[in-house]
């Protein structure tokens, strides 16, 4: 996996957002990872924990927030939200139809961050 | 009041620098006729023999490279290179995927203008391929006979990127109890618009119906 190589993407971004401000430390970064992603939550806390050490981001704590796998139907174009485990056997409530096109749920965007 | 706890608004994609990259590489590419093909598949499903099958195919209408990924071995792009086709080894030092950044400089090491097509072997892995734009024109991704038809409710992921499925192996259907009504059917639950051939890259089974669609994918992009 590639939890390490991801993390140090969060962390270059956030440091770089810091920059431009007057701030002594990063409290929390806030994150929007899709539900399709296979990263573990608690393994990016750890990578960024060691990645961190001596910047402004150290000791920082990371809230993950899911965002949902959302899919729309290809035959009547209503999109809804379907659970990762049901990603394969979804069909449309509307009409039935089970050919659905991902339309989000592998996105990773840091939203926002606290800082002192 | 430097203690006070105050919101800097972020909203930037993690993915942005390498969706980045990958774009302006699809762009350059197209600028010199050169169609980038990303293969993708678990370790052993075939896909240094699918490269070699379909190459054997159509190398009297078009000229090949591959980029080789591997974590730490090169004997892909050496088998490559035995048959007389371009090959650079790409080692990934341990890195799960390619992202866009490493296929731009293993490119570099191509001579594109002499290659109409690039096909890259990524590291054998169903997960973290998947979620990394290389800047190829088309994914595709293969699915061995004795890996299982239940791959798509496992890593829906990689079934929803991939343009195209290669069932390979298709010559062990009789040994197992796989079946492929039901892998066609979950995989195109993922991804309507999904293209499956059935392969066997040992025997060649298959081949000719696969190598048809990539030679006019290919034509379609970069004319001629």
């Amino acid at each position: 996996m590639h939890e390490l190589q991801i993390t140090e993407r969060i962390l270059n971004i956030v440091l770089r957002h810091a920059a431009g401000h007057d701030i002594s430390r990063v409290v929390r970064i806030h994150l929007r990872i899709g539900e399709l992603s296979d990263l573990q939550d608690e393994w990016i806390q750890h990578y960024f924990d060691y990645l961190s050490r001596g910047t402004l981001a150290e000791n920082a704590q990371l809230a993950i927030t899911r965002a949902p796998i959302t899919v729309r139907c290809d035959a009547c174009a209503r999109s809804f939200e379907v659970k990762r485990d049901d990603v394969g056997s979804a069909a449309c409530p509307e009409c039935g139809e089970q050919r659905l096109a991902l339309v989000s749920g592998r996105e990773y965007v840091i939203e926002n961050m606290e800082v002192q | 009041m430097t203690n006070e706890v105050r919101l800097i608004e972020v909203k930037e994609e993690i993915h942005a620098d390498n969706d980045r990259v990958a774009r302006d590489l699809r762009a350059q590419l197209g600028e010199k006729h050169t169609f980038l093909l990303n293969l993708m598949s678990s370790p052993g499903a075939g896909k240094t023999q699918t490269i070699l099958r379909t190459i054997e195919e159509l190398r009297s209408g078009l000229h090949f490279g591959v980029l080789e990924a591997d974590i730490d071995s090169k004997v892909d792009a050496e088998r490559i290179a035995a048959h007389g086709i371009s090959a650079v080894q790409l080692r990934t030092g341990g890195l799960c995927h390619l992202d866009a950044s490493m296929v731009a400089k293993g490119l570099a090491a191509l001579d594109l203008d002499a290659l109409d097509v690039v096909i890259i072997e990524n590291v054998g892995n169903l997960v973290c391929p998947a979620e990394f734009d290389t800047g190829a024109n088309k994914n595709v991704m293969i699915l061995s006979v004795p890996e299982g038809d239940d791959k798509p409710l496992k890593y829906p992921l990689m079934f929803t990127v991939s343009d195209v499925l290669l069932v390979n192996k298709i010559d062990y259907l009789g040994l197992s109890d796989f079946d492929l009504g039901a892998l066609k059917q979950r995989a195109l639950r993922l991804n309507p618009r999904m293209q499956i051939f059935e392969i066997s890259a040992k025997t060649g089974e298959g081949v000719a119906a696969w190598a048809a669609w990539l030679q006019r994918e290919v034509r379609s992009a970069i004319g001629g």
